[in-house]
C-alpha cells in the first residue's frame, strides 16, 4: 500500500507540486500523466526523497513518515520500500550488468556472493539479457541498459518499483522491449508507480490513471473511464493530442 | 671544447644510490597529498559555507607561494615559532612542504574528477538502499578515479623533480650529491646532465607505468 497524503513542493519560491494526494493498493500499477513541466517527476522522486518535499505524509510498506519532522533513518526506510528506473537507467558504469544487479544485494544486504549472483542470474533471464551478464553498460544498447536496471530493481525485492519516464530517452525502435519487460512485471502483480508519456501503454498496463497538470491531480479513474470519458476540460484538452 | 662524456658515467655512478631517498620523499609526499587532498576536494563540493571557505583559503594559499619559499617558512620558521619543531628532520619538512602543498592542487582535480561522474549513480545507489559512503567506495571514486589519473600523474611528476629542492634543506639526494661532485671536478655540466637524465629515466618508467594503470582501468568503458 502506498499512501500519499497533502504532498507539497517548492522549488527556489515557485510551487511545483500543491497538495498531491494519492493511493496505491498492493499489486496496482498506478500510471501518472501529464504535458512536461507539471511535476510528474518531481512527485516520484518525492517518494523516495532524491527530492525533498516540503510537506508530505507519505506511507509506503511498513515505513510511514511525515516530510515536516522526518530524520535520516526514517528516510533510510522509505527508500528500502521502494526500487527506482529512472529515465537514463543510471547504470553503474563501472560494473557489469550482473553487478549492477547484485550489487545492492551485496553490499545492503550482506548476499552471499554466490547467492546474489545466482539471484541476479535468474533476473537477467527475466529481462532477455542473461547472455550479456559480463557486459559493461557502455557496450550495451539503451533498450538493454533500461532492462539491465529493471533487473536491479527488482533485485531489490521491494514493496513497489517507481519507474521515472522509463522510456523516455530510447529510441523509438526500442521502446517496445522495455515496455514489454515492465508489462510482463506488472502482470506479476507488482506494485508499480509509473510516470510516462506512451499513452497506449499506459492505457494496456494500469489498473489507475492520474493526470497531473499544473502542480495538482486534475482528474484520476480507471484508464477505461479515463481515456474514454474524461469529465474534466483540462483532461480533454490534454487527450486531444493523443 | 672542455666536455668529457665518461665524467657523466662517473656521476650517475655515484649519483643513483640516492634514487631511494628522492623517490622516498616524493611517494610520502604523495601520499599525504592524495589524503589531505581528497579532505579537501569533499569540503570544497560540501553544502556548508565553513568548510568550503576553509578549502578555498587552504587551496589559495597553498598554489599561491613558491615551493622554496613554502619549505623554508616550515624548515627554518616554524622551530622559532614551536621549539617542538626543531626536533623535525630536513627530509620529513621537506615531505611535508611538498605533501601540503600538492595537496591544493589535486583537490581541485578530485573536486572535477567527482563532478564528472554524472548524479543520477548517486541517484541509483541512494534508491538502492546505499549510504552516500558506500556510494562514493563503491561506484562513485573508482569512476572518479580513473578520469582524475591524468591529472594526478602530472602532480606526482611535479613532485618527483620538487623533491630536488630538499637539497637547500640540507638533505643529501641525487641533485646535492652531484652538486658536490661537480664542486670538486669542476665539471659542472657533465654533472647537472647526469642529474637531468636521471630525472628523465624515472619519469619516463613512470609514466609507463601510469599507462599500463590508465588501460586497466579503462576496461569498462571500452565499446
Amino acid at each position: 500500500m502506498i499512501k500519499v497524503a497533502n504532498l507539497t513542493k517548492s522549488f527556489k519560491g515557485l510551487q511545483v507540486l500543491k497538495g498531491i494526494d494519492l493511493e496505491v493498493k498492493d499489486g496496482e500499477v498506478l500510471s501518472i500523466i501529464g504535458p512536461s513541466g507539471s511535476g510528474k517527476s518531481t512527485l516520484i522522486r518525492c517518494l523516495n526523497f532524491l527530492e525533498k518535499p516540503d510537506t508530505a505524509i507519505i506511507e509506503i510498506g511498513s515505513a510511514k513518515l511525515n516530510a515536516e519532522s522526518c530524520t535520516r533513518k526514517e528516510i533510510q526506510q522509505l527508500r528500502a520500500q521502494t526500487a527506482m528506473v529512472f529515465q537514463n537507467y543510471n547504470l553503474y558504469k563501472n560494473k557489469t550488468a550482473l553487478q549492477n544487479v547484485t550489487e545492492s544485494l551485496i553490499v545492503v544486504k550482506k548476499m552471499p556472493k554466490k547467492e546474489a549472483d545466482e539471484l541476479g542470474m535468474e533476473l537477467l533471464r527475466q529481462v532477455g539479457l542473461a547472455d550479456k551478464k559480463d557486459n559493461y553498460p557502455a557496450t550495451l544498447s539503451g533498450g538493454q541498459q533500461q532492462r539491465v536496471s529493471i533487473a536491479r530493481a527488482l533485485a531489490l525485492r521491494p514493496h513497489a518499483i517507481l519507474f521515472d519516464e522509463p522510456t523516455s530517452s530510447l529510441d523509438p525502435e526500442l521502446v517496445a522491449e522495455v515496455l514489454q519487460v515492465i508489462k510482463s512485471i506488472a502482470e506479476m502483480d507488482t506494485t508499480m508507480i509509473i510516470v510516462t508519456h506512451e499513452m497506449n501503454f499506459a492505457r494496456e498496463v494500469s489498473d489507475q490513471i492520474v493526470f497531473v497538470a499544473d502542480g495538482y491531480i486534475v482528474e484520476q479513474g480507471p484508464p477505461d473511464t479515463f481515456f474514454n470519458h474524461p469529465q474534466k476540460e483540462r483532461t480533454k484538452q490534454f487527450l486531444k493530442n493523443f | 671544447m672542455n666536455f668529457d662524456p665518461s665524467y657523466i658515467i662517473v656521476v650517475l655512478g655515484k649519483i643513483v644510490k640516492y634514487i631511494p631517498i628522492s623517490l622516498l620523499m616524493a611517494v610520502v609526499a604523495m601520499v599525504i597529498a592524495v589524503a589531505v587532498g581528497l579532505v579537501l576536494a569533499f569540503m570544497r563540493n560540501s553544502s556548508s559555507l565553513i568548510l568550503r571557505s576553509l578549502a578555498d583559503v587552504y587551496i589559495s594559499f597553498f598554489r599561491s607561494i613558491p615551493m622554496l619559499v613554502q619549505l623554508f617558512l616550515i624548515y627554518y620558521g616554524l622551530p622559532q615559532l614551536f621549539p617542538f619543531f626543531t626536533a623535525m628532520d630536513a627530509v620529513t619538512a621537506a615531505i611535508i612542504g611538498l605533501g601540503i602543498k600538492q595537496a591544493a592542487f589535486l583537490a581541485e582535480i578530485f573536486r572535477a574528477a567527482f563532478l564528472s561522474v554524472d548524479k543520477g549513480q548517486m541517484e541509483a545507489c541512494l534508491t538502492g538502499g546505499m549510504t552516500k559512503f558506500q556510494a562514493y567506495r563503491r561506484i562513485i571514486m573508482p569512476q572518479a578515479l580513473r578520469n582524475a589519473l591524468p591529472g594526478t600523474g602530472n602532480t606526482f611528476i611535479s613532485l618527483i623533480k620538487e623533491t630536488s629542492l630538499a637539497f637547500t634543506l640540507g638533505v643529501v639526494e641525487i641533485f646535492a650529491e652531484a652538486k658536490m661532485q661537480a664542486a670538486e671536478s669542476f665539471r659542472f655540466f657533465e654533472a647537472y646532465l647526469a642529474v637531468a637524465l636521471i630525472y628523465w629515466v624515472l619519469i619516463v618508467v613512470y609514466t609507463y607505468l601510469q599507462q599500463l594503470l590508465e588501460k586497466y582501468l579503462e576496461r569498462p568503458y571500452r565499446t
